[in-house]
């Protein structure tokens, strides 16, 4: 029960990171909490199920597409919602951002309506038992496809001439621009891996649970927040280890207290994780800010 | 190289640069004295174009450069060295040194140009995997500079290098800033530490309030009365 709970959490856990890494790169960059982050999930999720059910498409190419055009979509929203503000106070961005997530769930509703859409699963229902626990290939590929993407995104930070240019925009904008960084540019680029990550997790909870609704993004949106700012935002290995904790404690809770409990432990976590530890798990110290 | 003619700067409304011009030769080092809030900041920002200016002109080998963004004047060849250093505190000393050469596409140069910096700084040698916030004040002054020099710069833009240092190691600083001019890059320096500053410059410009009170040769200046009096302290 215990380490089947484990891996039930660990891969509800690992869209939480991806979901929450888009939350803290925009927040390294530019201390914004772009709210519309969940909304750019949801709009990952109907490209996907659009491209798979309506044009027949292979799940990789649909799920690659979907990731590209949500950096699209979030790179548009940081033209027009936050780059004019950017000399702004910041609640003026913060509440543009709840501006754009909330016209965005508009325009989702206006075009899709209410109704939730099926997204058929593309993989086959097989399921592999262990004496500790069973897995379905759904659930194996979200692992496989998560931490493969958080791999590929520490690589990009750590070792790419791009990266290490948006971690020192992250640390200082103007001395940046002095050696010849164009702020502008990694902004829209963090914009950009951030949406595509998270369009990532909306295809891929999608086809785990097999619907996509326009208000979809809402509340893993604001968990993936949770999960940032408990690893310690703007820090990318606190977004990830935030998100597994998250999605931990929360299946866990459901498990063995009540399920009717699942979205107010998340919540519960970040009030602590405010009072106690504003900084998150992963302290300014060994924070790696992008 | 440099000529700025008639530039004002504003931060809000309070005007921090009235109509100044200067000019910086090839090959020279000149240097901007002055108090505390004269200016000399807020003129180097202006030229790399981190501030726009109100009025004025600043051209940089007869181009003109303002309004051209900070990113692109790195690339036109003018490097700064910022007030304060300002390494990238999370960043390696090595990282540091290869986003200095951000605007250069040739691998083999910018490794060989690290070489150089680590020959002309051997303190930063083989430190390449520490983190540029745990270097003491003097090392960082050097990493800054050493930065700033993999960009390949025709003019760099010294703030303040002596700030905060110890007298050895700002005499061991500038002994290298005036290496780095004798190779052959025109240096244009601000200090509130006049002596040094006069020492190793070829021409000075005294900037009180926003104004340019005084120019002439270095050697002139050190015996000028008016700037013995008021910034060598005699």
């Amino acid at each position: 029960m215990f380490f089947q709970q484990l891996i039930n959490g660990i891969v509800l856990g690992s869209t939480y990171a991806l979901i929450a890494l888009g939350y803290t790169m925009v927040y390294g960059i530019i201390e914004l909490i772009n709210f519309a982050h969940g909304e750019i999930y949801m709009f990952g999720a109907f490209v996907g199920m659009t491209l798979v059910t309506v044009y027949q498409m292979p799940f990789v190419p649909a799920f690659l597409l979907a990731m590209a055009l949500a950096a699209l979509l979030g790179i548009t929203v940081e033209f027009f919602a936050y780059r004019p503000l950017r000399r702004s106070s910041r609640l003026a961005a913060l509440i543009s951002a709840i501006g754009a997530s909330i016209f965005l769930q508009n325009l989702a509703l206006l075009v899709k309506g209410a109704r939730p859409y099926s997204f058929p699963s593309p993989f086959a229902s097989e399921v592999y038992k262990t004496s500790l626990f069973t897995i379905s290939r759904v659930e194996l590929i979200i692992l496989a496809i998560s931490f493969l993407l958080m791999l590929g995104l520490t690589f990009l930070i750590q070792k790419t001439k791009i990266g290490i240019a948006m971690r020192a925009t992250a640390q200082d904008k103007d001395t940046a621009s002095l050696m010849g960084i164009d702020i502008n540019s990694v902004i829209t680029i963090t914009f950009a891996v951030g949406s595509a990550l998270g369009a990532a997790a909306g295809v891929m909870v999608g086809v785990y649970f097999r619907t996509v609704t326009p208000m979809m993004g809402l509340m893993p949106g604001l968990k993936g927040f949770v999960a940032a700012v408990l690893g310690g935002i703007g820090s990318i290995p606190g977004a990830m280890l935030g998100g597994l904790l998250l999605g931990i404690a929360e299946v866990m809770g459901a498990a063995y207290i009540s399920s009717q409990y699942r979205d107010a432990i998340a919540f519960a976590i970040l009030i602590v994780v405010l009072l106690f530890k504003p900084a998150g798990l992963i302290g300014r110290s060994l924070q790696v800010k992008v | 190289m440099l000529r700025v003619e008639n530039l004002s700067t504003f931060y809000d409304n309070i005007q921090a640069l009235k109509d100044i011009s200067l000019q910086v030769k090839e090959g020279e080092i000149v240097t901007l004295i002055g108090a505390n809030g004269a200016g000399k900041t807020t003129s180097l920002l202006t030229i790399s174009g981190l501030l726009r200016p109100a009025t004025g002109e600043i051209y940089f080998r007869g181009k003109k450069i303002n309004n051209v963004p900070p990113h692109d004047i790195v690339k036109m060849g003018i490097s700064h060295v910022p007030e304060g250093r300002r390494i990238f505190p999370r960043l390696t000393l090595k990282e540091n040194l290869y986003i200095g050469a951000y605007t250069r596409k040739d691998k083999n140069g910018l490794y060989k140009d690290m070489e150089m910096v680590f020959d002309t700084f051997p303190q930063l040698r083989g430190r390449e995997k520490q983190a540029a916030g745990t270097l003491s004040g003097g090392e960082q002054q050097m990493l800054a500079i050493g930065r700033a020099l993999m960009s390949r710069p025709r003019l760099l833009l010294l703030d303040e290098p002596s700030m905060g240092l110890a007298p050895m190691i700002v005499n061991e600083i500038f002994r290298i800033v005036e290496d780095i001019n004798r190779t052959g890059t025109t240096i244009l320096l601000v200090e509130q530490n006049a002596q040094m500053a006069l020492s190793i410059a070829h021409r000075g410009y005294v900037l009180e309030t926003g104004n340019i009170a005084l120019h002439d040769k270095a050697s002139s200046l050190l015996q000028n009365d008016e700037v013995r009096k008021t910034y060598l302290g005699e």
